[in-house]
């Protein structure tokens, strides 16, 4: 049984973000009568499951010590290619779209790693020019899917779950396993810990930074094309945005900005806080622009308390 | 290789005196113009500590990366047992054999023990999967090996210093080490810890393995080698055998010349207290230190690691909060809450740590210098270079500096000088009571006889000095009165002129060594 509770005391430490969205389902379940209702937490999830899927690269890559700027470009890349050459079939269109996605990772992971360039530099020119890509290429319109199967996919449920839920829950689970169980998952953290060190220990860094790119911008393209099946379309300015919440998502579930550590199911936590604030706070009607403010002091404080605790931590283990 | 003499006061046999690692004129330049390694040669046998020594950038750490694959030599042939051998990258040469125990730790923090212990080198299960069982089991049975007292599965962020270097070790042992090459293992363990890494090393040895050793400090040194290769300016000065030479010898061999002594000139009468400590106590840190510096002396603060002197230093310079205590500065009671405060009092603090704490490593000579008192070198908030160039050649001149210029980086400087511009930047502040926290920590010998001449000579001129130190020569060089400190508090007060090497070691070692009060 103490196993069980020093597990448990673990976990609360390691994952503190878990008490937040435990915190937020309470109040909200007690202050609206909607909150609390299967349908709601399906809405839920599908509302988070694109942040969630960019969230879920992000946090290998900033692990790994650097960071992507570009995903929301990429969003809005993968989604307008995907909706776009449709005339090609379904499956082709959505392949061509995750792959620009997987193309754009590897172009910046190979800059990041063969010129030194700072990641956040690399990534944040790959933002700017993405979007003007995709104006580009869109002239300012909007496409429509011409296929409904495209636009059914993204209103389906399997088993009485939405699809695009499901998608993101069986991508996180992998990601889980990748980054718990295998050697890639531990050489990232190593790298991201002490670059140093895993140089010297022999770990090759520039390929494992290349990998963590290119499944970032794999997760940012199914992302966009996710989102582009639940509207039927796709717009050049889809994705604004959508690096900033990923990174909070991220960030509020532990991830360090410095690199080094950080976790599948702390990303979780993450993007359920935000969806759960977020739709817990439409369900209250608080003004769009509230929520916003609201968010943002949210993220200071999670962190501000995050760093109060391990700084008990640490002096714990002086005296 | 007839030349060497076998050496027989551990009975290794004749068949094992085969060096099995020689360097043969090996050179490495940095471009554009240091040449850090010119023709270096010599040979490491099997079953020896082999100690380098040698001033800071004469070219140890060098040779050592060189051996341990992360640089290639330019010039030169590398021969592991007889066959000639290029050792391509970190990993390369550990799957050889020649494996390096890093003098700053190159350990990742956030993983466990284990992880860090098989870094690069995870056992795998199909397909790409850590094979966690092994991973854990194997590591549990390595620390074994080293008697070390806790998990594969531990942080190494909650580990101490010395237990971080196991881990280092124990990482060498992974492979089947030929040579293992140990960079400043004691820089920053205590003296029981530095026992236990003298006990393995041994160990080590006398399980054949060759060992090479680079160390500052010449009782190690004598302690633990078998023979000693000096180098100088990159240059191969000689291997002597340890038990035929002497420090002294060694000295000579690294700096060219011999070190005086600087015994301290008796002493002498004394200005008023400037500073006065009565009862100062920090919960848990140290307890009741009392004691007084007056205008013109210097005192030493000798204890080991953990004593509390670092801890009593940041209370006075307002870093830390005193539980109980007094401070009196010129006879007053002052309560200081912040270094800000600290430095108006007149107080100066030269780190510990110069590096992290007490320079900015890519500002120049100068923007270092005037850091502290930006006021003086200001005419209404804007800065006068007239000024700041003016107060740079005081110091530079009064410390001598060596600097091409002001305009120098001072990251690009010598240990020694970097501590000097520290001091500078003090002085700058027109400061009463000068401590300095390990002032000559990462110096060479060199540059270390140095900054003691120039603290006797501020002391003088008229500061009050508070050094503090874990190295005695130094404690008992530049002091007019030693305190030691064992276990926070102050368990013995020494005259300079009176105190042996025995009585401090006792002070410091045992509880009830007599307490004598000197002043």
């Amino acid at each position: 049984m103490t196993s069980i509770g020093t597990k448990a005391r673990h976990f609360v430490l390691e994952q503190p973000i878990w008490i937040f969205v435990v915190l937020c389902v309470v109040v909200f379940s007690l202050s609206s009568e909607h909150f609390l209702d299967i349908d709601n937490f399906k809405n839920i999830l599908v509302q988070t499951s694109t942040i969630g899927l960019i969230a879920l690269g992000l946090t290998f890559v900033m692990i790994n010590g650097n960071i992507d700027l570009s995903v929301g470009a990429v969003v809005a890349l993968a989604a307008c290619l995907a909706v776009d050459l449709q005339t090609l079939g379904i499956f082709p269109a959505v392949l061509i779209g995750l792959a620009s996605g997987v193309l754009l990772g590897a172009l910046n992971g190979l800059i990041v790693w063969k010129t030194g360039v700072d990641a956040f530099i690399v990534t944040l020119g790959a933002m700017i020019g993405v979007r003007g890509l995709v104006f580009v290429y869109t002239e300012e319109q909007s496409f429509f899917a011409t296929d409904f199967a495209y636009a059914d996919f993204g209103i389906s449920s399997v088993a009485g779950i939405p699809t695009l839920g499901l998608i993101f829950l069986a991508f996180a689970l992998l990601m889980h396993c990748i980054l718990s169980y295998t050697v890639h998952g531990r050489n990232i953290f190593a790298v991201g810990g002490n670059r140093q060190a895993a140089i010297d220990a022999g770990i090759r860094v520039g390929p494992h930074i290349v990998i963590n790119f290119m499944l970032t911008g794999f997760f940012a393209a199914l992302a966009g094309i996710t989102l582009s099946t639940q509207m039927g379309a796709a717009t050049p300015n889809l994705g604004r945005d959508f690096e900033l919440w990923a990174i909070t998502a991220v960030v509020l579930g532990g991830t360090k900005l410095t690199g080094g550590a950080g976790s599948i199911v702390g990303t979780f936590g993450g993007v359920v806080a935000i969806g759960v604030l977020r739709n817990g706070m439409n369900l209250l009607q608080v003004p769009s622009f509230y929520v916003l403010v609201i968010m943002g002091t949210i993220l200071i404080a999670v962190l501000f308390i995050d760093k109060q605790v391990s700084r008990n931590k640490e002096q714990e283990l002086k005296v | 290789m007839s030349d060497i003499k076998p050496i027989e006061n551990y009975g290794i046999h004749t068949a094992k005196d085969q060096p099995v690692l020689v360097l043969e004129n090996i050179t490495k330049t940095f471009p554009p113009a240091v040449t850090a390694l010119d023709q270096v040669s010599f040979g490491i046998r099997k079953g020896e500590v082999h100690a380098l020594c040698g001033e800071n950038g004469a070219g140890k750490s060098t040779l050592m990366k060189v051996l341990a694959g992360i640089h290639q030599a330019d010039g030169g042939q590398i021969f592991l047992e007889g066959r000639p051998v290029t050792l391509a990258g970190p990993m390369d040469a550990k799957h050889q054999g020649v494996l390096l125990i890093h003098q700053e730790l190159s350990l990742v923090p956030e993983m466990t023990v284990a992880e860090n212990i098989y870094l690069g080198n995870l056992p795998r299960k199909w397909p790409s999967r850590v094979d966690t069982k092994k991973l854990y089991a194997d590591a549990d049975a390595i620390l074994k090996r080293l008697k070390c007292n806790f998990s594969a599965r531990d942080k190494v962020s909650k580990l101490s210093i010395a237990k971080k270097h196991m881990v280092e070790i124990a990482r060498a042992l992974v492979f089947t080490p030929k040579i293992v090459v140990f960079d400043e293992p004691t820089a920053s363990l205590t003296d029981t810890e530095k026992h236990v890494l003298f006990e393995v090393i041994r160990d080590l040895k006398s399980q054949g393995v060759a060992i090479a050793y680079i160390s500052h400090r010449m009782d190690e040194i004598f302690a633990l080698s078998d023979r000693i290769t000096v180098l100088r300016d990159g240059n191969f000065r000689g291997t002597v055998d340890t038990n035929n030479t002497s420090e002294d010898e060694i000295t000579r061999m690294m700096i060219g010349r011999s070190l005086e002594k600087t015994r301290n000139v008796a002493a002498g009468t004394f200005g008023e207290k400037v500073l006065e400590v009565k009862d100062l106590s920090c919960a848990g840190l140290f307890q009741e230190i009392s004691f007084s510096i007056r205008k013109g002396e210097v005192v030493g603060m000798y204890g080991l690691v953990g004593a509390g002197r670092t801890e009593i230093a940041e209370t006075l310079f307002g870093l830390r909060e005193p539980t109980q205590g007094e401070i009196l500065l010129d006879g007053e009671s002052v309560t200081i809450n912040s270094p800000t405060e600290a430095v108006r009092y007149g107080l100066a603090l030269v780190p510990e740590n110069r590096k992290e704490q007490g320079l900015v490593l890519g500002m120049s000579c100068r923007d270092n210098i005037t850091l502290a008192n930006l006021a003086a070198v200001t005419d209404g908030g804007v800065l006068k270079q007239s000024k700041e160039l003016e107060i740079y050649d005081k110091y530079a001149e009064q410390l001598a500096i060596k600097s091409p210029s002001w305009a120098q980086r001072v990251g690009n400087l010598s240990g020694g000088n970097q501590q000097k511009v520290v001091i500078g930047k003090w002085l700058a502040t027109h400061p009463k009571v000068l401590i300095l926290d390990e002032p000559t920590r990462g110096i060479d010998v060199g540059s270390k006889s140095e900054i003691h001449k120039l603290i006797r000579e501020l002391a003088k001129s008229g500061y009050a000095v508070l050094v503090i130190s874990s190295e005695m020569p130094e404690v008992l060089g530049v002091s007019d009165r030693i305190l030691a400190l064992k276990d926070g508090r102050i368990n013995g007060e020494f005259l300079d002129s009176e105190v042996t090497e025995d009585d401090l070691v006792k002070a410091i070692s045992f509880d009830n060594a007599s307490v004598q009060r000197a002043s």
